[in-house]
């Protein structure tokens, strides 16, 4: 009887296997940055659903700076990123393919404030010039005038500032310190952005979850998550003063109109302290990495793989920005889709346009 | 019959013999090219900073691209003796209970425990450390004490530091709880290696079950003792997650007792990951080719500590 069971099931999996292997699918391969990691993942199962299995994305989170080491050395189809390519780094990129080298935002990130502070909820509002001063360790107590004015009628505590950051190197970090070197000349002087920074205080902890963690079991404690962590994890977290002047909650829609910006050319452009009046001002967007000759990068085997690339990087721009406030990921506002599809139309294999047809009938 | 099991033999002890230097030289390789590749990659690092001055550099700033390893290398050195030493004289006092004072059921039932100890996972023992130990630290041990200071010891509360719970003390004190086990355990199997002829001598001259420990057993035990605290000692030096987990990850110099610090591995494993200039990345491999270096040391210096304490050894 068992035996019979395994042979039937074994007999089933092989059958399963025979219908794969019938139809001749395309293997595309990403890697890079792990926030946008659930968004991609989830995208490649609705494209291998919407395409029949046709088309397997297999994205691989290896953090930023893997995905961008990858995309220069061509192991990969795209890279995914949360750091634009460098001016070295797309140098590299341009030498390696005699073409350009795309940052194609897919999503954006957003950072909140969160705290644990006894009797404070959330909707505490906070400027960049206060968090500035909380995160260099020169604002020290809750109950500091700054704040204080900020937030009229709280009553704020008389204790100590715990601040906790990132251990870990990650975008979140990026586009935290890229605000507070925008608002504050000192910051970007003394400390400045990037993935990792040489914090002048506070307490480290490892990824989004564990600032969230550290955060929920310390009193006094101010950090910055995604907003999808501070929701899940029932944290407080901060409305943000923006650089119009209005009190912004942290949205999707908010993090949305930040991007809904004139962009440069090349898209290689940081959103925080946006213009837009509805802008919530820490945010900034995640992008995908391809070259513009795709038969230059060694990881394409042929043309057809290479317009099937194109055709689902097309596509997570469009219809796959749907799926994206489903998973807690802000889409991208029109800007950018349109930015992106002029840069997919540009794509070549052999020196041929191929990407213009894929693009014509998505805009 | 005899001549060809002979025969047999002779061929199964060349290709065995065979079979086992090429194992044993893959290994040996690999450990060379480990070597070798965290040294090419740690060129860079090394030639702009220069070796004295990444060892020394008190900056670690990924932003202006200047690395100095200093701080992690500090924190490493004074979290893993400082939990040795915290960790040495209970585990002694475990072993020698186990092996000489304990009935055997009772010793049987400590030597299980800690073995049960030592098969905890780092990272199981981290997030009890994250969730339960540093709270309860902060809320029992360090708030109380640090109010104390601020209040009657002012100039004491700049060393103290933050007490948030995260931090260097924390992080030391579950690393020797994490190495109680090793301590143990090997000083527990040098005590019982130690011949019987040596106690029955010592019983002999009249000695108590005290006096029989100290001049008969410790005395020859004392290399397998040492030894096996220098590579407790190399084990703290590595351990890595619970580390990350706990000590607060600040690439500052560790100044404060309750306040944040880094050890080598942990900044390793913290911005390993995200490392996207280059130059961050191999500070990082650069960090590690020195971490392989100490490790080697220390394992070495365990060798020579075991070779040298047996006791008719001491000329040698």
């Amino acid at each position: 009887m068992t035996k019979n069971l395994a042979s039937f099931v074994l007999a089933a999996c092989l059958a399963v296997g025979s219908i794969g292997a019938a139809q001749t699918s395309v293997d595309i391969t990403g890697a890079g940055a792990s926030f946008p990691a659930p968004l991609i993942a989830s995208w490649a199962d609705l494209y291998r659903d919407a395409t029949n299995g046709a088309v397997l994305v297999n994205y691989q989170s290896i953090g930023s700076g893997g995905g961008i080491r990858n995309f220069i050395d061509q192991t990969v189809h795209f890279g995914a990123t949360e750091a634009f390519l460098n001016d070295e780094q797309l140098a590299a990129a341009r030498a390696g393919s005699g073409g350009e080298a795309y940052n194609l935002p897919v999503t954006l990130a957003d950072v909140v404030i969160t705290f644990n502070v006894p009797g404070l909820e959330t909707g505490l509002i906070f400027d960049g010039e206060v968090l500035a001063g909380i995160f260099s360790g020169e604002i020290l107590t809750w109950d500091d005038a700054a704040l204080a004015a900020l937030n009229p009628g709280v009553e704020l505590p008389h204790m100590l500032i715990n601040v906790v950051h990132r251990a870990d190197g990650s975008g979140t970090t990026n586009i935290f310190t890229s605000y507070l070197s925008a608002v504050s000349p000192t910051w970007a002087s003394k400390v400045g952005a990037g993935t990792a920074v040489a914090w002048p205080t506070g307490v480290g902890a490892s990824g989004n979850e564990g600032v969230a963690g550290l955060i929920n079991n310390t009193p006094g404690t101010i950090g910055y998550n995604s907003l999808v962590y501070a929701t899940l994890n029932d944290i407080s977290y901060g409305y943000m003063l923006n650089a119009a002047g209005n009190v912004i909650a942290p949205s999707l829609e908010a993090t949305s109109a930040a991007g809904d910006v004139p962009l440069p050319e090349d898209t290689r452009v940081l959103i925080v302290n946006t213009a837009h009046p509805e802008g919530y001002p820490i945010s900034g967007f995640t992008w995908a990495l391809f070259y513009e000759n795709a038969d230059a990068n060694k990881a394409f085997t042929s043309r057809a793989q290479a317009e099937e690339a194109v055709r689902f990087l097309a596509w997570m721009t469009t219809a796959g920005q749907e799926f994206s406030p489903l998973l807690d990921f802000a889409p991208l506002p029109k800007a950018a889709v349109d930015s992106n599809l002029d840069r997919l139309a540009q794509v070549k294999w052999q020196g041929e346009n191929i990407g213009a047809a894929i693009v014509e009938g998505l805009r | 019959m005899r001549s060809l099991a002979n025969k047999g033999s002779r061929f199964g002890d060349t290709a065995f013999l065979t079979l086992l230097t090429v194992l044993g030289l893959v290994v040996v390789g690999l450990g060379v090219l480990m070597a070798w590749t965290l040294g090419k990659e740690a060129a860079d690092p090394l030639s702009r900073f220069g070796l004295f001055g990444f060892l020394t550099g008190t900056k670690w700033d990924p932003v202006s691209g200047v690395f100095g390893a200093w701080p992690v290398i500090l924190g490493t050195l004074i979290t893993s003796s400082a939990a040795l030493l915290l960790s040495f004289l209970p585990a002694i006092g475990l072993a020698i209970l186990s092996a000489e004072y304990a009935p055997r059921w009772l010793a049987t039932g400590i030597d299980y425990v800690v073995d049960l100890l030592a098969a905890i996972p780092s990272v199981v023992l981290g997030i009890w450390g994250i969730l339960v130990l540093a709270p309860a630290l902060r809320d029992n041990v360090y708030r109380p004490i640090y109010l104390w200071a601020t209040e009657n010891a002012p100039g004491q509360a700049a060393w103290l530091g933050n007490p948030t719970g995260y931090g260097l003390i924390t992080a030391t004190l579950v690393l020797a709880l994490m190495i109680v086990p090793y301590t143990t355990a090997l000083a527990r199997d040098a005590i019982r290696l130690v011949p019987s002829e040596q106690r029955e001598a010592a019983w002999g001259l009249g000695a108590t079950r005290w006096e029989v420990l100290r001049v008969a057993v410790l005395p020859y035990a004392r290399g397998g003792i040492t030894a096996g605290a220098v590579l407790s000692f190399g084990r703290a030096l590595g351990e890595t997650i619970a580390v990350a987990m706990l000590i607060g990850n600040s690439v500052r110099l560790p100044l404060t007792l309750f306040g944040p610090a880094s050890t080598m591995p942990s900044i390793i494993v913290n911005e390993f990951r995200e490392a996207v200039d280059n130059l961050h990345l191999n500070s990082l491999l650069a960090v590690g080719f020195f971490l392989f270096i100490i490790s080697l040391i220390v394992n070495l210096a365990a060798a020579w500590v075991q070779r040298r304490l047996v006791p008719g050894n001491e000329g040698s």
